[in-house]
């Protein structure tokens, strides 16, 4: 069996790439979290999860002419949806920031999750290739 | 990896609520400036926040269609300050050196404890970007690990 980098690290890198992004949106929502009439967004993980998969896969459609769509980069941010605010503010502004910091630091401590995991199949890998 | 833009966005919101901070102090400050015109009058001062879209940063994107509203955004700008329209406080002050003819001067439209809640809020939302920046800061610092026993 020939290893390949990309499927020994399996679903993790993804992951761990999914983590940084939507730790950048929920710092953005923070940041507005005085900006009148902005509204708050956060990631669809498992959306976003679901495509890695297929691309992992390799069931994802594929560009075999000039001329075709790219249908991967034509919805980079699909996953990327405004949240139903429990209690909208009378400027229209729909950060609800100790949620979102709860948030923020639950993708931290996931994040971490991710990283060991990553880690773990690196050092696998390291053993394997040095044969102890 | 876009680890690095966390701390555009909360540096962005560290430079606009300290300039919050900064209108707070200048209304304190002033809060018993009298003066004998309501055109020479101090008024109170609001900072206007307004997010930051990710096409504004990239304006080769600018043509492109639902490019305005794609992307998670990049932090937060203040648009500009304006002075509150509320009216002015009259008072009959004859002894004051600044009285206009009929003995009255006129204070500023600041509200000092709409301002103390303001300064409390503003400095709160300070600290919370710091600790964005924190955990960014142990995020990344953890990436560079990746890999090392």
């Amino acid at each position: 069996m020939a290893i390949s980098l990309d499927s020994a690290l399996g679903i993790h890198q993804p992951a761990l790439e999914a983590r940084i992004k939507r730790a950048e949106v929920l710092a953005n929502n923070l940041a507005n979290a005085d900006t009148p009439g902005y509204k708050a967004r956060d990631i669809d993980f498992s959306a976003m999860m679901q495509k890695a998969k297929q691309e992992l896969s390799g069931l994802g459609m594929e560009k075999t002419h000039d001329q075709h769509m790219d249908t991967s980069s034509m919805a980079p941010d699909s996953e990327l949806l405004y949240r139903v605010p429990h209690q909208p503010s009378v400027d229209g502004n729909t950060v609800d920031t100790q949620q979102e910091q709860s948030r923020f630091m639950r993708n931290a401590m996931e994040y971490q999750a991710s990283f060991q995991f990553l880690n773990g199949k690196i050092s696998g890998l390291k053993k394997a290739i040095s044969g102890q | 990896m876009s680890l690095g833009s966390i701390f555009d966005i909360a540096g962005s919101g560290m430079t606009a609520q300290s300039l919050r901070l900064n209108t707070t102090a200048s209304n304190i400050a002033n809060a018993e400036t009298a003066s004998s015109s309501t055109g020479e009058t101090y008024r109170a001062r609001k900072p206007v926040f307004a997010a930051i879209q990710q096409s504004m940063l990239n304006p080769s994107q600018q043509g492109l269609a639902f490019a305005s509203d794609e992307g998670p955004g990049a932090g937060v700008r203040v648009e500009g300050i304006v002075e509150s329209d509320a009216e002015l406080q009259m008072r009959y002050e004859p002894d004051h050196p600044a009285a206009n003819e009929d003995g009255y001067v006129f204070y500023p439209n600041v509200n000092v404890v709409e301002e103390m809640a303001d300064m409390m809020s503003s400095s709160r939302s300070f600290q919370m970007n710091v600790d964005i920046m924190n955990s960014a800061k142990s995020m990344m610092q953890r990436i560079l690990t990746l890999g090392q026993q």
